[in-house]
Parts: C-alpha cells; sequence; structure tokens
C-alpha cells in the first residue's frame, strides 16, 4: 500500500479564473431573469425568493453540521475534504441577503400577517412579524458564530498543526448539533410551513434538513470531484471518497423519502380536516403531476442511480447524479412554496407554472455558491494540512 | 493437539500458510499471491482497508441476490394482500380503498428488507461459506490463532491447479512469511459429516418445540382468562338488557334525551293536519334523475289511473263506477307545498283512500317530485321556455 504524505503531494494553487467568471456569469443571468420576473409577476417572484432563500440556507449550514459530525464520531475518510466543506459553509454570511426580499414582503406573502381568525390569535405571540424577525437574525447570528469558530480553527490547524485545536472543535460540535438541529427547525417552520399557518407537521423540519443534505452533499460532491480531478487537492483522494460522498446523498434521499412520505401518509390516512388542506393544494390544479414527479426525481432516480458501487466511484455518474439531486431538491422547495402562492388572492396562476424567476433563482444560487466558494478558497490550502487525522483519511479505502 | 499432527502425516494436503507482521506486508503478499493463484485467502485480525481490490476479488454478486429476493417477496406480499382485500375479505377500513396502497407501503418496506436480510445472511452462510459444517482444516491451526490475534496470514489452498508445495514454500518466503506451515485435511473430523441426526440435538429441539407449544396453548386457552390476564375481558361495559353500574340509575340502556324523533318520523299530530304538514313537513329527496324515474314509474303504476298519465284528471276507469280523479294542473294543486301533497298521499283525501301502503316514504316524495316536473311542463314558465 502506497502512503502519500501530504505536505509532499499537496501543494497550494490558486484556483482558475474561469470558475469565479462562471460564478459572475451565473450570478449576472439570474439577476436579470429575477428581474424580468418580478416585473412580470412580483408576487411570484417574492415567492420563489422564500425557494433561493430556504436553498442558500441548507447548503450553508449542513456542511457545517458534517463537519461537527466528523469531530465528534472521530470520521476520517471526510478529513481530507473538511476544508471544501468548510469553504461551502461561508454562504452563512449572506443569508440576509437573501432574507430581505422576503422579510420586506412578508405582508404580501405570509397570510399570517394579514389574516385572523381564532387560530391564528392563539399563534400570533409567536407568529408575529417581530419575532419572527428576531428569530432569523439570532438563528443567523448562530450560525456565523459557529462557523467562524469551527473555520478559524481549522485554518489555524493548518499553520500550527496543534492537536488541541481538534479536541476544542469536538467539545464545540457536541454544542452545535442541537443549536443545528433545533435553529434549521426553526427556520423551516418559520419561512416554510407558516405559509400555510393553519397547518402543521411535526416532521416538517425534519424533511427539510434531510432535503439540504442531499443538496449541500452534492454541492461538496461536485466542488470535491472537480478539484481533484484537475490536480487542486494533492494525489491522495481517490474514487473511495467520492464513493462515501455519494453514499451520504443515496442515505439522504432515502431518509427524505422516509419523512416525506411518512408526513404523508399518516395525515392521509388520520384524514384529520386540520391537517389535510396542504396537501389537497399539493394535489389539485394539476400540482398531482408535481407530487408524483417529486417521488421520481427524489427517490426512484437516487436509489437506483446511486445504489450501485461502481456508479458511486465513477466520476462522470457521480457529477450527473449531484447535479440530479440538487435539482430534485430544488422541485422539493418549489413543491412545498408554489402551491401556497397560487392560493394567494392576488396570484396569476394556481397550477404548476415554470417562471423567469424560478429560472433566475436557480442562476443565482450556481453563480453565489461557486463565488463564495472561489473567493473562500483564495490563499488557502484546499485540504487541513495540520489535521492529525489527514493521513488515516488520505488511506482511506472500502 | 499433538495426536492430530501425528495422523495428519498421513492425510490430504489442504494448503500452505504463512504470517506476516504489518498490514503492509500482507497487503503486498496478496497481490503477489493474486498474479499467480486463485483459490488463497488472506486472515487478519481486523478489516484492512484496500483488501479487495489487492486482492483483486471484484465487486461481490451478493447485492443481487438481496435486491433479487427482497423484490421478489415484496411483490409476493403485494399480492397476498391485493387476494385479502380485494378478493378474500374485502372490506371498507378508515374510509379507505378497497385497495389502500399508501397504507401497504410500510408492510411492503419491512418485507423487502426482512427477506432480503435473512436471505442474505443464510445464502452467504451456506453458499459462500459452506455452512453447515462440523469443521475446517484451518479450524485449531496455531496460524488461526495467530491471525485471530495479532498476525496477518496468507493461506495458499492446495487445490489451485497452478500450486506446488516448493513453489508456494518459495514465494512465501520470498515475501517474508514467517511460521510457513502446512495445514492438512483431518481424516476423523472430515468424515463425520452432519450430526444434525444427533438424538441429543433432536430431543432438545423437539423438548423447546414441546415446551413452546404448551406455553403457549396454556396462555391463550386459560391464563388469559383468570385475573389478572383477563383485564381485557372483564371491564365495565353496556350490555343490552342488562343492568349497569355505569349509570346512576342502573340501567345500560338510556332513555333518548326528551324531544328526540327517529329519523324520517312525522308526529301524528300532522295526520289531521294539513297545513301544519305543508309548514313543517319538506321534501328530504334531491331532484336527480335516479329519483324522477322512481317518481314516474310509482306515478304511473299507483296515481295515473284515477289522475291520467300526465296528471290531467283523464281517469281511465269506467265513469259511473269511480269518479275520475281531480287535474293536478289546477292553480290549488300547484300552490301546495310538497308537504301538503305528501298528506294527500299518505292520509288521503276525499274519497282517494291512503297510499300509505302502496308506497314507501321515499317513494312519496319522489312521485312529488314527479308530480312538479309534470305540473311545469302542463304549465310552462317563461323562463322554462329560453
Amino acid at each position: 500500500m502506497s502512503t502519500v504524505n501530504p505536505s509532499a503531494a499537496y501543494e497550494k494553487k490558486a484556483l482558475p479564473g474561469k470558475a469565479s467568471s462562471f460564478g459572475w456569469v451565473a450570478l449576472i443571468l439570474g439577476v436579470v431573469l429575477a428581474g424580468a420576473g418580478y416585473a412580470m409577476d412580483p408576487l411570484r417572484t417574492q415567492f420563489v425568493s422564500i425557494m433561493l432563500l430556504m436553498f442558500i440556507a441548507g447548503v450553508a449550514i449542513c456542511p457545517l453540521f458534517m463537519v461537527a459530525v466528523e469531530y465528534l464520531a472521530g470520521v476520517v475518510w471526510s478529513t481530507p475534504i473538511r476544508r471544501v466543506f468548510e469553504l461551502v459553509t461561508n454562504l452563512v454570511w449572506f443569508l440576509p441577503i437573501f432574507a430581505l426580499p422576503v422579510l420586506f414582503n412578508m405582508g404580501n406573502i405570509y397570510e399570517w400577517t394579514y389574516m385572523s381568525d381564532p387560530i391564528l390569535m392563539r399563534k400570533a405571540p409567536y407568529l408575529n412579524e417581530t419575532f419572527f424577525i428576531i428569530r432569523f437574525f439570532v438563528i443567523w447570528i448562530l450560525w456565523v458564530v459557529f462557523q467562524q469558530l469551527f473555520v478559524k480553527r481549522s485554518l489555524k490547524q493548518d499553520e500550527t498543526g496543534d492537536q488541541s485545536l481538534t479536541a476544542k472543535n469536538i467539545k464545540m460540535s457536541a454544542l452545535f448539533i442541537p443549536v443545528f438541529g433545533l435553529s434549521i427547525t426553526a427556520l423551516s417552520i418559520d419561512f416554510m410551513m407558516s405559509l400555510e399557518p393553519h397547518w402543521f407537521s411535526t416532521i416538517f423540519g425534519v424533511n427539510f434538513f434531510a432535503g439540504s443534505l442531499v443538496a449541500s452533499l452534492a454541492v461538496v460532491a461536485i466542488a470535491t470531484i472537480l478539484l481533484n480531478e484537475n490536480g487542486y487537492l494533492g494525489k491522495g483522494i481517490v474514487s473511495d471518497h467520492y464513493y462515501n460522498l455519494g453514499f451520504g446523498m443515496f442515505a439522504g434521499c432515502v431518509f427524505w423519502t422516509y419523512t416525506a412520505f411518512s408526513q404523508g401518509m399518516l395525515i392521509w390516512y388520520a384524514n384529520l380536516p386540520e391537517e389535510t388542506p396542504w396537501f389537497i393544494h399539493r394535489w389539485e390544479n394539476g400540482w398531482s403531476t408535481i407530487t408524483y414527479f417529486l417521488l421520481f426525481v427524489h427517490f426512484v432516480v437516487p436509489l437506483f442511480g446511486l445504489i450501485q458501487r461502481k456508479n458511486k466511484r465513477s466520476v462522470n455518474r457521480m457529477l450527473f447524479m449531484s447535479l440530479w439531486v440538487i435539482f430534485a431538491h430544488m422541485v422539493d422547495l418549489y413543491w412545498i412554496v408554489m402551491p401556497t402562492y397560487g392560493h394567494n388572492p392576488n396570484a396569476h396562476s394556481h397550477g404548476p407554472t415554470i417562471g423567469l424567476a424560478e429560472l433566475g433563482a436557480v442562476a443565482i444560487a450556481a453563480g453565489v455558491i461557486t463565488l463564495v466558494f472561489t473567493m473562500g478558497a483564495k490563499n488557502k490550502n484546499l485540504i487541513p494540512v495540520g489535521d492529525p487525522k489527514l493521513q488515516r483519511g488520505l488511506n482511506f479505502r472500502l | 493437539m499433538s495426536s492430530s499432527m501425528d495422523n495428519s502425516m498421513n492425510n490430504k494436503l489442504y494448503a500452505l500458510t504463512g504470517l506476516f507482521d504489518t498490514p503492509d506486508e500482507i497487503m503486498h503478499a496478496a497481490e503477489t499471491a493474486s498474479k499467480k493463484y486463485r483459490k488463497y485467502d488472506v486472515h487478519t485480525p481486523f478489516p484492512v482497508h484496500g483488501m479487495d481490490d489487492a486482492m483483486g476479488l471484484g465487486e461481490s454478486p451478493i447485492g443481487w441476490v438481496t435486491i433479487l429476493i427482497g423484490g421478489t417477496c415484496m411483490l409476493l406480499m403485494l399480492g397476498f394482500i391485493a387476494w385479502v382485500s380485494l378478493v378474500d375479505y374485502p372490506n371498507i377500513w378508515a374510509g379507505k380503498p378497497y385497495f389502500n396502497l399508501p397504507g401497504y407501503i410500510p408492510i411492503l418496506f419491512e418485507v423487502t428488507v426482512l427477506t432480503g436480510a435473512v436471505s442474505t445472511v443464510i445464502i452467504m452462510f451456506t453458499i459462500a461459506c459452506g455452512l453447515p459444517r462440523n469443521n475446517h482444516p484451518l479450524h485449531d491451526t496455531p496460524y488461526m490463532q495467530r491471525t485471530s490475534d495479532d498476525k496477518f496470514g496468507l493461506c495458499l489452498e492446495a487445490e489451485d491447479e497452478a500450486f506446488d508445495e516448493g513453489s508456494a514454500r518459495e514465494l512465501l518466503t520470498s515475501l517474508g512469511a514467517k511460521s510457513i506451515a502446512p495445514v492438512y485435511f483431518d481424516a476423523s473430523e472430515a468424515k463425520s459429516g452432519l450430526s444434525l441426526a444427533n438424538p441429543w440435538f433432536l430431543g432438545f429441539g423437539g423438548a423447546v418445540a414441546l415446551g413452546v407449544s404448551v406455553f403457549i396453548y396454556v396462555t391463550f386457552n386459560y391464563m388469559v382468562f383468570e385475573a389478572p390476564f383477563n383485564w381485557m375481558s372483564v371491564q365495565p361495559k353496556l350490555a343490552e338488557q342488562a343492568p349497569s353500574d355505569i349509570f346512576a340509575d342502573g340501567r345500560s340502556m338510556q332513555k333518548p334525551v326528551e324531544g328526540t324523533i327517529s329519523r324520517g318520523y312525522i308526529p301524528e299530530a300532522f295526520e289531521k293536519d294539513p297545513e301544519a304538514m305543508a309548514k313543517y313537513v319538506v321534501n328530504p329527496l334531491p331532484v336527480t334523475q335516479d329519483v324522477l324515474t322512481l317518481g314516474k314509474e310509482k306515478f304511473e303504476s299507483r296515481c295515473s289511473a284515477c289522475h291520467g298519465n300526465y296528471g290531467n284528471g283523464d281517469s281511465r276507469l269506467p265513469a259511473d263506477a269511480y269518479p275520475a280523479g281531480p287535474s293536478l294542473h289546477s292553480p290549488k294543486v300547484a300552490e301546495w307545498k310538497d308537504g301538503h301533497i305528501y298528506h294527500v298521499i299518505t292520509y288521503g283525501q276525499n274519497v282517494m283512500p291512503s297510499y300509505a301502503k302502496q308506497l314507501t316514504k321515499d317513494e312519496r316524495w319522489a312521485v312529488i317530485h314527479y308530480i312538479r316536473a309534470l305540473q311545469r311542463s302542463q304549465n310552462p314558465k317563461e323562463t322554462d321556455l329560453k
């Protein structure tokens, strides 16, 4: 077995300019498309901004969860690519920019801001605009603080190799994981579940977490594969590491299906009048097609596409499946958010249609993720060269 | 140990084994051996990552077995559920369709996982590992003792076509193996075969089966009817026509709340008072094709003899025997409420007898709808003609 000496095989290289060029082009294209969408249908664009916010929020924070799990469980395979996870989490800094369109248009989007009935009055102590905004910023500050602490120590370790930094991050992981669980649940309840404030589901936050985990692993997988195949990560990372990323995507998709199906089946079975409307809104006016389509893109294709070992170890198939599950997560968010737009009194359409705003959101997401990653990667080692587990991680084989 | 070593000299060679000190050495040894031999094995005290590739094992087909058996059993289960819920005992549960697929998915999932997992284990043990067997030549050898402790072993089997004891020993030596030792088949153990027919084994199994059967029989036929296990059958409940402690008056069947009437009940007070009935009783039936068809049928068989097929009062009966029924299109009848007509049909009027025996309540209301349709056809309004 050949052992890789990381300091010998890895050398720091600047990312090519075409990565950030791609980011700028996608971002500008996305802003133009979203602007055109806003001119045509402002309300629709406001709903799409929720989709974009939740996509970015999930992709931003779930890699930090993976980093915390790595520290806590003593995972070795992901240590060489932990820097990729950390660079993706830089997105949390930009969450307020994505939240502003939603926060400024709350009065149009959320019916609890303008409707009043006994149920909403009982929920008003929690669901009111002030507390909503406070909650968002508390969650954001928590995420940024944890992200900074984790990443700063990890970067410091690159230079000093101080093992006590790992020990500190392990302790912080134990603190971060419950904070993460509660905050991502609160965020998904606030921005997506309260779109239909009479409805509730206790597994909603878990479902959003599962979908976001899949999408964030896919983003990390794309970044890892593109960097590694072009020689930016040294020589130690091999297809066995891709395999584990694909395995995480596969597990996440199945877990997402489990939560989504149990939510749907239990509500369908119990047939309670306070629980069924949300699903009826996702069944009428042509939405049943999207519901079946979601099952297909988010479960059937990843199940068969990622179950085979050779697919998870192949560069091209992993890239394809990563893009596919990101698409599936976007369809999931679209399916959660947009039917509520159809029930808004000012909506132009009730059924599933694709506007310019949705295309713009996809382009903005691609652009922002690329730009934040490339800017964050400047002058940094792309593998954590000072980590004590690095050598074992590079030696990882199935 | 010593006795088996003694008679091993007469036995057939199973393999030539060698021990290594480090994972790196065994990895290199496996890579080298895989170039020459197909029937060889590596034993390590812990999983060594990358060993599959070093040995050139390729992908295991066991996954296909798992998915094939799991999928087959899932389909069998789906067929069984479909047979029960569509053929054998079709019933509506919780207002769901007979074939309630979303409700079956958890069961199908469990069956797939259970059968896939259990059959994989069974197939691994039987086909891949050759179980059940009592012995293996490697058992109870120093080689196995060390490889399950702190050494890494390479075992070149004599069955391999390329095997030759001299060259194998040479290969092991060149790889740096220590404690190179031959392993022989043990004649006495090899012959013993399966001992499933062992009377002690059979007796023990039979005793367990008998004990479990008796326990289950006693539990479900006697124990559950004795206190404290009878809490499901002995519990406070209401039985009709029997006393009960639940209500203060000691009856299990309570009188309905004052003023309760049963569905469709019309108080007797209305019998002499058509106006009251017209005021309080309304037609419960909707105007549908089925109701009008029923009304037409009953009108033509029961009413048309005296009132005429179109309700014009043109009786088909001899005029000297029966008085002709009045027209139903007179302003008087047209202005009557449904309840009034119902009163006439139920209790009769003038020479018309009661038709309560001939027409059920629903049929009477259906006939009234039909009469309304006749009235509208004979005296249409402006709006009906558009």
